[in-house]
């Protein structure tokens, strides 16, 4: 059950978008996420789903692993589509009770449906992609201007690598506690809401000591490795750009004219192709 | 010919990762039977499937083909009470830690059968009943079960689940990390609980000393599949294919078959000390 969440979690494949600069992989997926807020316009959907379509197979994640990343937010996902629905006034289609559902809430909602689904799969690419690892060397490498201003941006990363590792140790932790206690009779899904949330108490507990052992465990690991922040620190493996690299950062910038030519012409684009 | 079958595994398919390119077989059409009464080893390597198995016994884990049958109910029936299984077929997890959380070792014993929806009499009357049964003294009833030893921890993590008075106890690695002496008396502790209550054990265990010593039946695990199913004599005689799966026999076994090669006319098929020194002492009578 625990174990179908898959947002932060690593897919190991080998293909051209894991062995991209992790880097390239964030500013890419920042682009990315910009140009869904670019244009109100449905029309830049099509360049967008397309390139993430495209960007999805050459990654070698299923499909349905990725899909299945959107599982925890659905939710979220199905309240912002309800709301806009109801709640932007305009011309009326139909009314259900005493809810009026609007031409322009309707399109407001497919489109806030649509760039959720966008942006989530966007993040998830990048995170399936790249080890949590590769990922905080290239926030920390991209950030790394801001010292300047005396952020600490090593200790930033380093603590976003400890707790994107952590992830994963404590959802399978959870798993164990939770058959640990099944196993004695424990009863996580009848029950109302207080029931619910009582019946929590016995995997929390026992969860958040292991949490702060862990914790503890692993600095006292950092010690004893004389580990003291991010004076004079070197890297095992230095992040470099290949002509890899610079290709995807070529077929980004192609990618952001081709939404910003449909975002900016959509009145136009829509004549060219005869729809409208 | 069912009531001599207590639980029924009928080719149990297990994969883990499934739909990524990781698929692990880990359990790959397993059968066997448990009987009343009776005490079962289960060995193999790491990553054989022990401890997936096991938590199908108990329908923690859902198989991806073939089913569990107990008491000749299919339990993977969509109307079976499986939280009532639960309390049939106890299974106590390798670590206490993942499931210690009451402030004292009274309340957690009285979890589980609280958990039966039991009245309160029935349910600490069960524990008090528990908590003697594993040994542990009254002083601990009122400790924190995080203040207690490795070794007294385990005891209440039985105890919490023998509260429930299941028909089947299912140990995964009770004895890990314990000495000697602790190894030995929450062994005979089990053995005594099954000579008493005339339960059923199923023990998974690393340490081939302990089942040669205490088990019935030996199942042996590898890769997902079972290697052998049969008496503790029976299996360790195939010393070779053992250690071809990164297991052994017993040492004792090891030194019989020395002596053998050294001249002295032992019996090469003791697993036990007790019948390693009878077989020596034998020999050496008849020699001298």
């Amino acid at each position: 059950m625990l174990r179908d969440i898959t947002i932060g979690q690593y897919y190991s494949a080998d293909s051209v978008l894991h062995r991209l600069d992790p880097r390239t992989k964030l500013v890419g997926t920042l682009i990315y996420l910009v140009s869904l807020f670019l244009f109100a316009t449905p029309l830049v959907y099509v360049p967008a789903t397309l390139f993430l379509m495209i960007v999805i197979f050459s990654s070698k994640v299923p499909f349905g692993y990725m899909v299945k990343g959107l599982k925890p937010v659905l939710f979220l996902l199905l309240f912002t589509v309800l709301m806009n629905m109801i709640f932007v006034k305009g011309e009326v289609i139909a009314t259900i009770w005493k809810i009026e559902i609007t031409k322009e809430g309707l399109k407001q909602s497919l489109l806030m449906g649509a760039r959720l689904i966008l942006l989530i799969l966007g993040s998830n690419v990048m995170t399936l992609t790249t080890t949590p690892t590769r990922l905080t060397n290239a926030m920390e490498s991209v950030m790394r201007p801001l010292k300047l201003i005396r952020v600490p941006v090593h200790e930033i990363a380093m603590m976003m690598s400890i707790a994107l590792r952590f992830i994963p140790i404590l959802l399978d932790e959870t798993d164990k506690i939770m058959k640990a206690q099944m196993a004695r009779g424990a009863d996580f899904e009848s029950g109302n809401l207080v029931k619910k949330a009582k019946s929590l108490i016995p995997v929390l507990v026992p969860l958040f000591i292991s949490a702060f052992r862990r914790a503890n465990d692993l600095a006292m690991a950092m010690e004893a490795r004389c580990y003291h922040g991010g004076e004079g620190r070197t890297q095992m493996k230095p992040l470099r750009y290949t002509g890899r690299d610079y290709a995807a950062y070529m077929i980004l910038l192609l990618y952001l004219a081709g939404v910003i030519v449909t975002g900016k012409y959509s009145t136009e684009v829509l004549d060219w192709i005869g729809v409208r | 010919m069912m009531e001599n079958m207590k639980l029924i595994a009928d080719h149990l398919v297990y994969e883990y990762n499934k739909g990524t390119n990781q698929t692990v077989r880990a359990l790959d059409d397993v059968s066997f039977v448990i009987h009343p009464g009776e005490f079962l080893g289960l060995i193999g390597h790491t990553g054989s499937g022990k401890s997936t198995l096991v938590q199908h016994l108990n329908a923690l884990l859902r198989p991806d083909g073939g089913t569990i049958y107990y008491d000749g109910a299919d339990v993977f029936e969509k109307s079976y009470d499986r939280k009532a299984l639960r309390g049939k077929v106890g299974l106590v997890f390798q670590y206490p830690e993942h499931q210690l959380f009451e402030e004292t070792v009274f309340k957690e014993v009285c979890f589980g059968p609280n958990n039966m929806g039991l009245d309160i009499k029935e349910v600490e009357q069960r524990a008090y009943a528990a908590i003697a049964r594993v040994g542990l003294t009254e002083e601990c009833l009122d400790q924190s079960p995080f203040d207690l030893s490795g070794g007294q921890k385990r005891r209440v993590a039985i105890a919490s689940v023998l509260a429930m008075q299941p028909e089947i106890l299912v140990l995964d690695e009770p004895t890990a990390g314990l000495d000697p002496k602790g190894r030995d008396e929450l062994l005979s502790m089990i053995m005594d609980l099954r000579e008493t209550e005339g339960i059923s054990i199923v023990l998974v265990s690393h340490s081939m000393e302990d089942v040669a010593e205490y088990v019935d039946r030996i199942i042996v695990m590898d890769k997902g599949k079972i290697l052998y199913d049969d008496t503790p004599k029976v299996v360790f005689a195939h010393a070779k294919e053992l250690e071809a799966i990164g297991l052994s026999a017993p040492q004792v076994t090891y030194i019989l078959q020395d002596l053998k090669s050294a001249g002295l006319d032992v019996d090469t098929t003791g697993i036990t000390l007790a019948e390693a020194r009878n077989t020596i002492l034998e020999a050496l009578h008849w020699k001298g």
